[in-house]
């Protein structure tokens, strides 16, 4: 896949595989999770409607998030070994204060991802994975029948529990990306701008702009 | 799915109250089956599929009686035949008409994710609404009887209605009127107690110490009971489960989990955007851009 030479003040920060991949899982999330709400309390029953009504919603839930599933996994395990913890990183959660007051100077120096973003990532993949699972075992049509009853009531209070979690997790997911001028762009044009990296991922953007980095 | 009735006491994923400006509209009904009349002709099997006009498909035999061997979306009662050996070495044919209870606390309603699918009337009984069935299959999972299919042919749940239709219409249930030998009775659940009470004690003068009742208390009690001659061994008819309860995992899950998911989604958004009107955006002002130029500058030598 192409992938534009940036302009001198821009920097690459998402390849095209990667921006395509991370859209196809936000659209199957926004339908997987409108249609697995809406089973999970009747508050949000009317959200069947999005995918066409109680019958279809149901009968769609499980393909949508078998997608979701999969193209979340060809996303996120490449980004695996960026996303593991540092000692850096506990100092950052432990003035998860600064961050949420904006004194972002108190923050120790990110790499491409910070603490939080680790943080959501890790919970984001263990979440999937549970889904997957469970879901699998909650699917009547195929797969319910093969199991005794108690693990299907087991897997039923996973799949909740873990669904929860994981729109919990886009919620500060979302958030963020609208927190922080500028990360948008880095998920749909590819680039940010110098200053973006510079005050929020000090150690990438002094990584990016080493002679050595082949650029 | 029967004639709608406003006489509701419960209806499945629904939060206000059923309709319920009427006193005491109804008393509850209950069907009785005596096991130890039952001679197992399934004459109660083929009135239910007439009345209900439902065609199985034509099984094989399995070397028991069992004929359907199991429920299906198409079969709302199945007899099951066990054959019990007694401690005095006698065989005992044990024959139970199997099929939805009817609970008083049913855990296919509480596990429904469809407003007004599963409706419990005020006399008890639990009606499927397979107009407004969605195909989860939740109601299996919450079912301690493992009562509900779900068709191959459109998706629904479906199980025994207690001929609500026939019922709502002061008739009793198909199965209860083409009973040859009298071992399935229905009125008043107050007056089946009572009948089962007699019956219980002329078993227990004919040597049936254990006799009794099979109305069980972990699910509210039954508006279908069973007098058994091994009421301390339930599960000797075919695995009638000894205490039967609503899961702790369905309870949670559609119980406490549900306020406390939807508050704790609701928090975290509105936590996230009050924040952001707060503190404001955490943007790389102009500084940080010529902050940034310089430094690439410099390795750029
Ligand atoms: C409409 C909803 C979404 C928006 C607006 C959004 C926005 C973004 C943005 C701007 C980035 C880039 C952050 C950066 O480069 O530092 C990003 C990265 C990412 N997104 Fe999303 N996203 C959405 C939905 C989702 C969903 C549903 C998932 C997964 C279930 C997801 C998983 C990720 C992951 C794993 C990353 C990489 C961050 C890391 O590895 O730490 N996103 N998203
Ligand atoms: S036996 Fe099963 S299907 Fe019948 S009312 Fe009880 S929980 Fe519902």
């Amino acid at each position: 896949m192409a992938d534009r030479i940036p302009a001198p003040d821009l920097l690459p920060r998402h390849a095209t595989r990667e921006r395509l991949l991370h859209w196809l899982v936000a659209v199957a999330f926004v339908f997987a999770a409108a249609s697995g709400l809406a089973l999970f309390h009747p508050a949000l029953f009317f959200l069947t409607n999005l995918l066409g009504g109680g019958p279809w919603s149901a009968l769609l839930h499980p393909f949508v998030g078998l997608a979701m599933a999969l193209a979340f996994g060809l996303f996120a395990l490449p980004l695996w070994e960026l996303n593991r913890l540092t000692a850096g990183d506990r100092i950052w959660l432990d003035r998860l204060r600064d961050v949420v007051d904006n004194r972002d100077e108190r923050l120790p120096e990110a790499g491409k991802y910070n603490a939080g973003q680790k943080v959501l990532y890790i919970a984001t993949v263990a979440c999937v994975a549970l889904l997957l699972l469970s879901g699998l075992l909650l699917w009547r049509r195929y797969f319910s029948g093969f199991f005794a009853v108690g693990v299907v009531r087991f897997a039923a209070v996973v799949h909740a529990l873990a669904a929860f979690v994981l729109v919990f997790a886009t919620i500060v997911h979302v958030a963020a990306a609208v927190w922080v001028k500028g990360s948008i762009r880095a998920m749909t044009l590819g680039t940010v701008t110098l200053g973006w990296a510079y005050k929020h991922h000090r150690a990438w953007f002094r990584e990016m702009t080493r002679p050595s980095s082949g650029r | 799915m029967a004639l709608q009735s406003l006489d509701i006491k419960q209806r499945s994923a629904t939060t206000t109250s059923p309709p319920g400006v009427r006193a005491e509209a109804t008393v509850e009904l209950a069907k009785l089956i005596d096991t130890t009349k039952c001679i197992g002709c399934k004459a109660c099997q083929t009135a239910c599929m007439e009345w209900n006009d439902l065609r199985d498909e034509v099984g094989d035999c399995n070397g028991t009686y069992d004929n359907p061997r199991d429920l299906t979306a198409e079969s709302w009662t199945v007899m099951r035949f066990a054959e019990y050996e007694n401690p005095k070495g006698d065989l005992e044919w044990l024959i139970r008409k199997d099929g939805c209870m009817h609970c008083a606390d049913p855990g296919c309603l509480k596990a429904c994710p469809s407003p007004g699918a599963i409706v419990q009337y005020a006399n008890g009984i639990v009606d499927f609404h397979e107009e407004h069935c969605i195909g989860c299959g939740y109601c299996i999972a919450g079912c301690p009887f493992d009562v509900p299919r779900i068709s191959k042919k459109d998706n629904k749940a479906y199980k025994c209605t207690l001929c609500s239709d026939r019922v709502a219409v002061g008739l009793e249930p198909a199965c209860v009127k083409t009973c040859p030998t009298g071992a399935i009775t229905f009125g008043t659940k107050q007056q089946m107690q009572h009948d089962a009470a007699e019956r219980v004690v002329d078993l227990k003068s004919r040597g049936f110490e254990n006799a009794g009742l099979y109305d069980p208390a972990g699910v509210g009690g039954t508006h279908v009971m069973y007098v058994l001659h091994h009421a301390d061994q339930p599960g000797l008819y075919n695995g009638l489960p000894e205490r039967p309860h609503v899961s702790a995992m369905v309870r949670l899950w559609k119980g406490a989990a549900k306020p406390l998911a939807l508050g704790g989604l609701l928090v975290a958004a509105l936590a996230g955007w009050l924040n952001y009107v707060r503190v404001g955006p955490k943007e790389a002002d102009a500084d940080d851009e010529r902050a940034a130029e310089r430094a690439k500058e410099r390795t750029d030598g």
